[in-house]
C-alpha cells in the first residue's frame, strides 16, 4: 500500500486520486497499525569507500549520531528511527542504483546523502520518479531546484559572492586569482564570480587569473609560483580557491613552503574545512581564509554541545566538526520538525509541512526552509589559526536565503523556484510567466555545459 | 620618533631585567589593564587604534602582548582577566596572566575568549613589532625586522633609518635597511634611491621602480626604466632556473615512483598493477613510525626508510608467491589479478586504518625553502626528495651492476633456461627481484608522504605515470627510467604555465604516444640478444 502511494506524484492527479481512494478504502487501519510498530527508516547514501570516502564517511556517522540522539529522546511520532546505510562507493552510476534500492526496496522515509554535484545529479531522477526526499548537505553551484531535494548546503550567493564582497570591501583586494579543480562546481562558480567582478565591480580582465587543475593534483610548484608573481604587481591580490578535496593538502603545503603569506596574498577557500586542514601543519597558513556557514570554532553553547556529542560518539579526542555536518544537523532537525508538524512521514505531507520550518543552527541563530528548498544561513569568513581551526573575522549581519538561480548568469537571472501550492515550480520564468521548459532554462543549462 | 627609541631602550631593559616585570607596582597595572581592555572590542579599526596606543605606551610588556595578540594567544577569561595562552592544542590550555606573567594553570577553552585579529591587524602588528625590533639586541630579530620593513617605510621612519644604517653592525641588516630606505626614496621621487635599487630583485623594489618609471620627473623615470630593464633580464634567468628546478623535482617524483616498476616490469616483465599500493604502504609505514615516535618526526622519517622498504618488500614477496608465480607468461591474467590485489589492498587500508587521509608531519629541516635571492628560493622538501631519488637510483645501479644478485637477475631475465643450467636458482632470483622492486616502491612511498596526501588512493595517482615513464624510457633499462622521468618532469613544468595543468598533462601523454609509435622500444632500447628475451 505504502509503495503505491509513494509512487504517485502530485502532478498526476488521476493516479494520485486513485491511490488516495484505495488507501482510504482498504489500507487505513492496516497502515496505522504498521506505523505504530514499525520504525521510521532513514536512508544514508554516503560513500564509505573510494575517493569520496574521505569526506563522506564522517557524514554517515553524523546522521547515525543524530538518529541515535532522536531515539534517546523518544523517537518521532512515538516511533523509533532506524538507519539504513548503503555504500555507493564513490561511483556515480552506483549512487542511482543505491538510491533506488533505498527507496523501492527498503522503503525509507527520507534520505540524507551525496556530496559531489555529479552524484546528486545522478540520483535526482530516481528521487523524482519514486517521490523520495533527499537532504543534500554540501555547498554547490546552484542552477538547480528539485521538488524532492532539500539543499541544506550553501548556494553561491551564500558563500562565494559574500566572500568576494568581503575581499573587495573589507580587505581592499583589486586582483583575483581564481584557482579551481576542473569540474562543474568550480567552473560554474568561477563563471559567476567573473561576471560578478567584471560587471558589478569593474575589475579589469587582466586583474583576473583563472586556473584549473585535475582532481587530486599534487604538483603545485608552478601554479603557486605563478600566483606569487601575479601578486607582485603592486595591487592587493587574493586567491579564490575552489580546489576540491585531497588536492588542497599539497596546495597549502606548497604555499607554505614558497612563503606565500596570508598578509600579502590571502587565499580564500570554499571547499577547505577543519577536516581538510587536519592533514597539515597550519602554522605557516595562519590568516588564509575560508568562507562557510559554520566553523567548529563558533562560540555558542549549541556548538559546544554538538562538538562534545561528536567527540563522545566517535571516541576520538581530536575529532573535528565541519560545515556539511552542520548542514545535516539542520536538515535532520528540519525533517523531524516537519514530520511532527505533518503527523506523518508521507513524502508529500512532509514536503508541504517543511517549508517555513525554522530550527536552531549551530552558530546561534535559526535556519528556515525557503519555498525554493534552500535554507537561510549566515555567511561566516574565518581565518586559519595555528591549531587547525578557523577564527571568524566577519559575518553577514543577518542570515542569507539561498538563491537557486544565480542573478549574475544570463538566462538564470530570470528564473525563480517556489515549491508551494499553487506554483510548485523549480524554474519559473518571471519574464514570460511560465514554468519549466523555457528557453532561459535551456540557455542556463547550455551556459553551464560550456 | 622618540617613542621608538624609548621603546628600543625598553626592549634592552627587558632583556637585562627579566624578573623586574613580575614585581610591577599595582598603580601601573591599571593603566596597562586599560590598554588591554581597549583591545577587547568587536570592531577591527578600534582594535587597530588600541594597538597603536599600546605601541605608544612605554610599557615594557608591550612587545609580549603584541606578539601574543599576533599569535592569537592573548585571551580574556569570563571574569575579565587577560591571559596569555601558552599552548593552544587540545581541550584545556595552560595559561598565564598577561599582566603579572604568573601561571594560572589550565583553563577550558569554553571559559576563554580570544581577542581576534584579522589580516589587516596582522599586518599592522607585524610592522609594529618590526619597528620595535629594529632596536633589538638580537640580530635575528633585527634581520626579520629589516626584511619586513621593505616597502613599509614612511616619512616618520625614514629620518632615523639613515642613522640606524650607519650604526648597524650586521651587514645583512644594513643592506636590507638601505634597500628599505631606497624604496621609500624612489616612491617619494628621489633619484638616489633608484641607484640603490639597481639590481635588487625584491618585488617591492620592482613595484616602486615601475611606478617611478611612469612618474612625472623625466630624469627619475629614465633612470628607473633603465634599472627595471636590467632587473627584468635578471628575473628571466631566475625564472628559468626555477622552472628547471620544478621540472627536476617533479621528475624525481616520477623516477622514484617508476624505478621499482622498472625492475618488476622492466627487468622481470611482470605487469604489476598493485605497484601503486606498494608505494602507498611505504607512505603508511612512515605515518605508523611517526605514531610510534611522537614528537620526533625527523627520526621517524629516517627510520621509515628501512622500515618502508621492508614492509613493501614483504608484501611484494607475498604477492609474488601467492599470485604472480602461478601466472607466469600470462600477462593479461597477471594484469587482472594484480589489479584485484590493488583494490583489495586499498580497501584493506580503508577498513583497518581509516578512509580518511593520515597526517604525516614534515620535519623542521624539510620545511620552508632555501632562499637564493629575492626572486629565487628552492623548496627544501622537494630538494630532499630530489636527492633521495638520485641516491636510490645510484644504489639500484650498484646492486644491478656490482652484486651477485644483480648478475643473477640479469642472467635469469636474459635466458632463464641457460641461467638455470648454470646453477642459478631462478625461483629464488624471481622472489628477490620482485622483493627489491617492491621495496623500492616502498621507498618512493616514504618520500611521497612528504609531498602529497597519505591516503588509500595515494597509489592510484601514480600507477599510470609510473608505467608511462618506464615505457618511455625503454623497458628493462634503469638509465632510461631516470632520463625519461626527469625529462618528462621538465617538459611538463615548461608546458604548464602557458597550457595549464590539465592540458600540459594531455600534451605530454600525446607526445609519448607519438614517440612510442616512432620508437616502440622507448628512449634507450635494449640492444643485442637480450632484447629478444
Amino acid at each position: 500500500m505504502t509503495r503505491l502511494q509513494r509512487k504517485t506524484h502530485p502532478r498526476t492527479p488521476g493516479r494520485f486520486a486513485t491511490a488516495l481512494i484505495a488507501a482510504a478504502v482498504m489500507g487505513v487501519s492496516a497502515q496505522a497499525v504498521a506505523q505504530e510498530n514499525d520504525p521510521i527508516k532513514v536512508g544514508i547514501l554516503h560513500s564509505l569507500s573510494g575517493t569520496m570516502a574521505i569526506s563522506e564517511s564522517t557524514l554517515k556517522d553524523t546522521v547515525e549520531m543524530l538518529i541515535d540522539k532522536q531515539n534517546e529522546e523518544g523517537g518521532l511520532l512515538g516511533r523509533q528511527l532506524e538507519a539504513v546505510v548503503v555504500d555507493p562507493a564513490s561511483n556515480w552510476p552506483l549512487f542511482a542504483e543505491r538510491a533506488r534500492e533505498l527507496l523501492a526496496q527498503h522503503e525509507v522515509d527520507v534520505v540524507f546523502g551525496t556530496w559531489t554535484s555529479v552524484s546528486r545529479k545522478a540520483v535526482l531522477p530516481v528521487f523524482e520518479e519514486l517521490n523520495g526526499l533527499l537532504f543534500y548537505p554540501v555547498q554547490y553551484e546552484g542552477e538547480e531546484s528539485s521538488e524532492n531535494v532539500f539543499y541544506t548546503g550553501a548556494a553561491p550567493n551564500q558563500q562565494a559572492i559574500p566572500a568576494v564582497e568581503y575581499l573587495l570591501n573589507e580587505v581592499g583586494i583589486e586582483r583575483f586569482a581564481l584557482i579551481g579543480t576542473d569540474y562543474v562546481y568550480p567552473r560554474t562558480t568561477n563563471r559567476i564570480l567573473e561576471a560578478f567582478l567584471m560587471e558589478e565591480h569593474g575589475i579589469a580582465e587582466e586583474d583576473i587569473m583563472v586556473n584549473y587543475t585535475p582532481f587530486g593534483h599534487s604538483d603545485w610548484q608552478n601554479i603557486v609560483s605563478e600566483i606569487r608573481r601575479f601578486g607582485e604587481e603592486g595591487k592587493p591580490t587574493a586567491v579564490v580557491s575552489t580546489v576540491n578535496g585531497d588536492a588542497n593538502v599539497p596546495f597549502y603545503r606548497e604555499l607554505a613552503n614558497q612563503g606565500v603569506d596570508a598578509a600579502d596574498i590571502p587565499v580564500i577557500a570554499f571547499s577547505v574545512g577543519e577536516q581538510e586542514l587536519s592533514g597539515i601543519d597550519t602554522g605557516p597558513l595562519v590568516g588564509h581564509l575560508a568562507a562557510w556557514n559554520y566553523f567548529m570554532s563558533v562560540d555558542t553553547d549549541e556548538n559546544y554541545d554538538f562538538i562534545d556529542a561528536w567527540i563522545d560518539w566517535t571516541g576520538d579526542e581530536d575529532a573535528v566538526t565541519n560545515d556539511p555536518m552542520e548542514a545535516h544537523y539542520i536538515g535532520f532537525n528540519m525533517w523531524a520538525e516537519a514530520v511532527r508538524k505533518a503527523g506523518t512521514t508521507d513524502a508529500d505531507a512532509v514536503k508541504d509541512a517543511i517549508i517555513g520550518v525554522a530550527v536552531p543552527n549551530l552558530s546561534g541563530g535559526y535556519a528556515a526552509m525557503m519555498p525554493n528548498h534552500h535554507i537561510t544561513k549566515p555567511v561566516l569568513i574565518g581565518e586559519v589559526q595555528d591549531n587547525g581551526q578557523f577564527d571568524v573575522v566577519w559575518q553577514t549581519p543577518s542570515t542569507v536565503a539561498g538563491d537557486a538561480w544565480s542573478d549574475f548568469l544570463p538566462g538564470s537571472r530570470d528564473l525563480i523556484a517556489d515549491w508551494r501550492a499553487p506554483m510548485r515550480c523549480g524554474n519559473f520564468n518571471v519574464v514570460n510567466g511560465s514554468c519549466g521548459g523555457s528557453t532561459a532554462a535551456e540557455e542556463a543549462e547550455a551556459a553551464l555545459a560550456e | 620618533m622618540r617613542r621608538f627609541l624609548i621603546l628600543g631602550l625598553a626592549c634592552l631593559l627587558m632583556g637585562w631585567l627579566p624578573t623586574a616585570q613580575a614585581q610591577q607596582a599595582s598603580p601601573d597595572d591599571s593603566a596597562a589593564l586599560e590598554l588591554l581592555e581597549a583591545l577587547d572590542v568587536s570592531s577591527y579599526p578600534a582594535k587597530g587604534e588600541a594597538i597603536t596606543a599600546i605601541l605608544q605606551s612605554d610599557d615594557e610588556r608591550a612587545r609580549d602582548w603584541l606578539q601574543a595578540l599576533l599569535d592569537g594567544r592573548l585571551q580574556r577569561t569570563e571574569d575579565g582577566r587577560f591571559v596569555i595562552v601558552l599552548d593552544n592544542s587540545g581541550r584545556n590550555w595552560p595559561v598565564e596572566d598577561a599582566l603579572t606573567n604568573e601561571s594560572l594553570g589550565e583553563m577550558s577553552r569554553r571559559d576563554l575568549n580570544r581577542i581576534g585579529i584579522n589580516n589587516a591587524l596582522r599586518n599592522q602588528l607585524r610592522s609594529a613589532i618590526a619597528v620595535v625590533d629594529l632596536y633589538s639586541p638580537n640580530v635575528d630579530r633585527r634581520r626579520t625586522s629589516a626584511t619586513r620593513l621593505l616597502g613599509e617605510v614612511d616619512e616618520e621612519l625614514a629620518a632615523p633609518l639613515s642613522e640606524l644604517i650607519a650604526e648597524e653592525e650586521d651587514g645583512q641588516v644594513q643592506r636590507r635597511l638601505a634597500q628599505a630606505l631606497a624604496i621609500y626614496q624612489v616612491e617619494s621621487g628621489q633619484l638616489e634611491g633608484v641607484e640603490a635599487l639597481r639590481g635588487s630583485l625584491h618585488p617591492r623594489a620592482r613595484v616602486a621602480l615601475s611606478r617611478a618609471a611612469n612618474g612625472d620627473d623625466p630624469i627619475v623615470a629614465d633612470a628607473a626604466r633603465e634599472a627595471l630593464a636590467s632587473i627584468e633580464q635578471n628575473l628571466k634567468i631566475n625564472r628559468g632556473i626555477e622552472t628547471l628546478y620544478f621540472g627536476l623535482s617533479l621528475g624525481s617524483v616520477l623516477v622514484l615512483a617508476a624505478i621499482g616498476l622498472a625492475i618488476t616490469f622492466g627487468v622481470m616483465g611482470v605487469i604489476n598493477m598493485a605497484h601503486g599500493e606498494l608505494i602507498m604502504l611505504g607512505a603508511y609505514t612512515t605515518w605508523m613510525m611517526q605514531q610510534l615516535l611522537p614528537g620526533q618526526p625527523g627520526l621517524a622519517l629516517i627510520l621509515s626508510i628501512p622500515a618502508g622498504f621492508m614492509v613493501a618488500a614483504l608484501v611484494g614477496i607475498a604477492i609474488e608467491r601467492g599470485v604472480i608465480q602461478f601466472l607466469k607468461g600470462r600477462p593479461l591474467e597477471t594484469l587482472l589479478a594484480t589489479f584485484g590485489i590493488s583494490l583489495i589492498l586499498q580497501q584493506l587500508v580503508r577498513t583497518v586504518i581509516s578512509p580518511l587521509n593520515r597526517t604525516v608531519v614534515t620535519p623542521e629541516w624539510m620545511s620552508g625553502s632555501l632562499v637564493i635571492n629575492d626572486a629565487l628560493s628552492l623548496t627544501l622538501n622537494r630538494m630532499v626528495v630530489l636527492g633521495f631519488a638520485l641516491v636510490v637510483f645510484a644504489s639500484l645501479m650498484l646492486i644491478m651492476r656490482r652484486t651477485r644478485l644483480g648478475l643473477e637477475v640479469r642472467a635469469v631475465t636474459q635466458n632463464r633456461a641457460m641461467a638455470r643450467s648454470m646453477g642459478i636458482r631462478a625461483t629464488r632470483v624471481d622472489i628477490m627481484t620482485f622483493a627489491l622492486g617492491s621495496g623500492v616502491a616502498g621507498l618512493a612511498g616514504v618520500a611521497l608522504s612528504q609531498l602529497t596526501n597519505v591516503g588509500p588512493n595515494l597509489g592510484q595517482n601514480y600507477i599510470i605515470d609510473s608505467f608511462m615513464v618506464v615505457v618511455f624510457g625503454g623497458v628493462g633499462n634503469l638509465w632510461g627510467t631516470l632520463v625519461a622521468g626527469l625529462s618528462l618532469g621538465v617538459i611538463n613544468q615548461i608546458l604548464e604555465p602557458w597550457a595549464g595543468a590539465v592540458l600540459a598533462k594531455i600534451i605530454v601523454l600525446v607526445f609519448i604516444i607519438l614517440f612510442i609509435q616512432k620508437r616502440p622500444r622507448g628512449l634507450f632500447p635494449q640492444k643485442g640478444r637480450a632484447a629478444e628475451g
